[in-house]
């Protein structure tokens, strides 16, 4: 009657496992109560779900009846949100017992929220896209509000889960529209139907309400509001993780909406995406100026990394989409790297909950902690875009894609906000190197290892674009 | 024929609003005005007021809402399962038990918590 199989299951096994693995980790954490325990098990869970990903590449499947995809792109995205996973429980893991509240709630909430994250980048309907959105953020909700009677933190919390909450709400009416416009919720179908739709504006309403639903949990401009004042009162192992990670899974699963199911509508929804794409890289950037705090500065550089990648969406609906995936996959791996990165190292400075975090703090910083500060230098570089650093293989890739499909103009809107972003990344060098200060940083193995790995990555994975590059596309062929 | 339809609850939205306004405008041309502490105090089923309004409610009482919820939504869903178990495939039925070890689980979690114990 119901027609699933356990084939349906093992395509998803990544997802699945991930699922199972942290209601069983509910059950340890109350059984045994000790945080370090949960955390070990969680990093052992990511690390199985990556191994069973890897598994899974060159899968290509649909399971319950086309609900769900497993393809090269949700692989890739798999393997991107495990690692971002693995890297913030490396953040998570020394911030949150020298801040007193290490909890193992915190990785248990972690696990569904990327279980959620996948689901979005395998979801091949718009149902299970909503359930997936909820699915990862919820937890995300839960995460940012985690710090215990602080007024800050609480304050982010709340008001990521109103926003969080309308914005879902934005997507859910978008689906109902695009159901009503076409009679189906499945992206084969509702593009199958669109062609011959008697209801167009109703189409293109339900896709723009989806795309202002996801654009809020991407932080778009004008739908940014709530990113700075989240990120900055959010503990900031939790900014890290939903700096990447919320992007991934919301970028993952608007470009698998809006190549599957509206191509026929990319003529009226490309000058609005450019216009996004403009909003999001000026306001960005040059609120960033103004900063003096590094995590709102580091917010702000988020949504206008946030415009970079949706650059990517202005070629959708042309013959070049395919190009314009692999550099998208290509650009949230720069992001994810770099991004943890540079938290690794904000956290290393941060002295209690939300102190150390200005700009000011940072003073002197190179000549007491060499190599802390050559990290950072790295990372900011790597943001900014200039090489040897895999933020500039990612903008390079971005840009060419958009040149080759003819939007010229908007390269160079970017390459102009690359250079204005340059200005507040190495305002931050200037305090590191050319002002007196005596800052203090703390030395966790933990974290030391996750600055280690990502400075490795950032300089390393440049060397070896060209081969990255390649598997990027390869895991993008497939996608229709 | 279907504009018809929606020029009909057009107007019958401006009515509605309407109604409700006439009478707030008649009431206040026509009301005689004599206002003392009694009148113009806080409602509360014709009896005098008691203490703030800002009253603060135990957290707990909220705790304990979000574990009955539990068994609220359990019931919801398992009762069409009940009722239809005799035509479920395995599949359907496991899906039930399934979905029993899920919320069985996030009720443990609290309980073991200390969720379900007042102080």
């Amino acid at each position: 009657m119901s027609g699933y199989g356990i084939e349906d299951l093992v395509y998803i096994l990544p997802i699945v496992f991930l699922l199972v693995w942290a209601l069983v980790l509910v059950l340890v954490e109350a059984f045994t109560k000790r945080p370090d325990v949960t955390m070990l098990l969680a990093a052992f869970g990511l690390l199985a779900a990556v191994t069973l990903s890897v598994i899974q590449f060159g899968t290509e499947a649909t399971a319950f009846k086309e609900m769900l995809t497993v393809d090269g792109y949700a692989v890739f995205v798999y393997m991107l949100v495990l690692a971002s996973g693995l890297l913030s429980l490396g953040l998570a893991y020394d911030y949150n017992r020298r801040m007193g509240w290490a909890r193992g709630e915190y990785y248990i909430l972690m696990l569904f929220s990327i279980a959620g994250a996948m689901l979005m980048a395998s979801a091949a309907n718009l149902i299970v896209v909503f359930l997936a959105l909820e699915l990862l953020s919820i937890p995300l909700y839960v995460m940012a509000a985690f710090v215990p009677n602080d007024a800050s933190s609480e304050e982010a919390g709340l008001k990521y889960f109103l926003l969080g909450a309308f914005a879902g709400g934005f997507v859910l009416y978008g689906v109902a529209l695009i159901y009503g416009a076409t009679g189906a919720t499945n992206l084969m179908d509702v593009v199958a139907a669109a062609l011959g739709t008697n209801s167009p504006v109703m189409l293109l309403t339900g896709a723009a309400l989806i795309l202002v639903g996801l654009g809020f949990k991407v932080a778009l401009v004008p739908f940014h509001m709530w990113t700075p004042d989240v990120y900055q009162g959010a503990p900031t192992p939790v900014t890290a993780y939903m700096a990447v990670v919320a992007k991934a899974g919301g970028f993952a699963a608007l470009f698998r909406v809006f190549i599957a199911a509206f191509p026929s509508v990319s003529a009226d929804l490309t000058p609005v995406i450019a216009t996004l794409v403009v909003l999001t890289l000026v306001v960005g950037n040059v609120a960033a100026l103004a900063q003096k705090n590094i995590k709102r500065m580091l917010a702000y550089s988020s949504i206008s990394h946030a415009g970079f990648l949706m650059m990517a969406f202005v070629t959708y609906g042309s013959a070049l989409y395919a190009d314009a995936v692999t550099s998208l996959l290509f650009y949230l791996l720069a992001f994810t790297v770099t991004s943890f990165g540079s938290w690794a190292v904000v956290i290393a400075l941060e002295k209690a909950e939300g102190k150390g975090l200005d700009f000011e703090d940072y003073a002197g910083l190179g000549k007491k902690y060499p190599m802390l500060s050559a990290a950072m230098l790295v990372f900011l570089l790597s943001f900014a875009g200039v090489p040897p650093t895999l933020g500039f293989a990612g903008k390079f890739f971005l840009f060419r894609t958009v040149l080759e499909a003819g939007y010229a103009w908007l390269a160079i809107v970017g390459v102009i906000m690359s250079l204005v972003s340059a200005f507040y990344y190495l305002r931050v060098v200037r305090f590191m190197y050319f002002e007196q200060g005596d800052p203090e940083v703390r030395s966790e193995p933990v974290l030391n290892l996750v600055t280690a790995i990502t400075v490795v990555g950032t300089i390393f994975l440049f060397l070896f674009s060209g081969p990255l590059l390649a598997w990027a596309s390869e895991a993008v062929l497939a996608l229709i | 024929m279907l504009l018809d339809n929606w020029l009909f609850v057009g107007l019958l939205v401006i009515v509605a609003a309407g109604i409700p306004a006439i009478v707030l405008v008649i009431a206040r041309l026509l009301a005689p005005r004599k206002p003392n502490d009694a009148k113009l105090d806080t409602y509360e089923c014709g009896m005098e007021t008691v203490g703030d309004t800002w009253v603060q409610f135990k957290v707990q009482y909220y705790i304990y809402a979000l574990v009955f919820l539990v068994f609220d939504v359990e019931i919801i869903f398992l009762y069409p399962w009940a009722v239809a178990f005799d035509h479920l495939d395995l599949l359907g039925v496991i899906a039930g038990v399934l979905f029993i070890f899920l919320l069985g689980d996030g009720l443990l979690y609290a309980w073991r918590k200390g969720a379900l114990k007042w102080n």
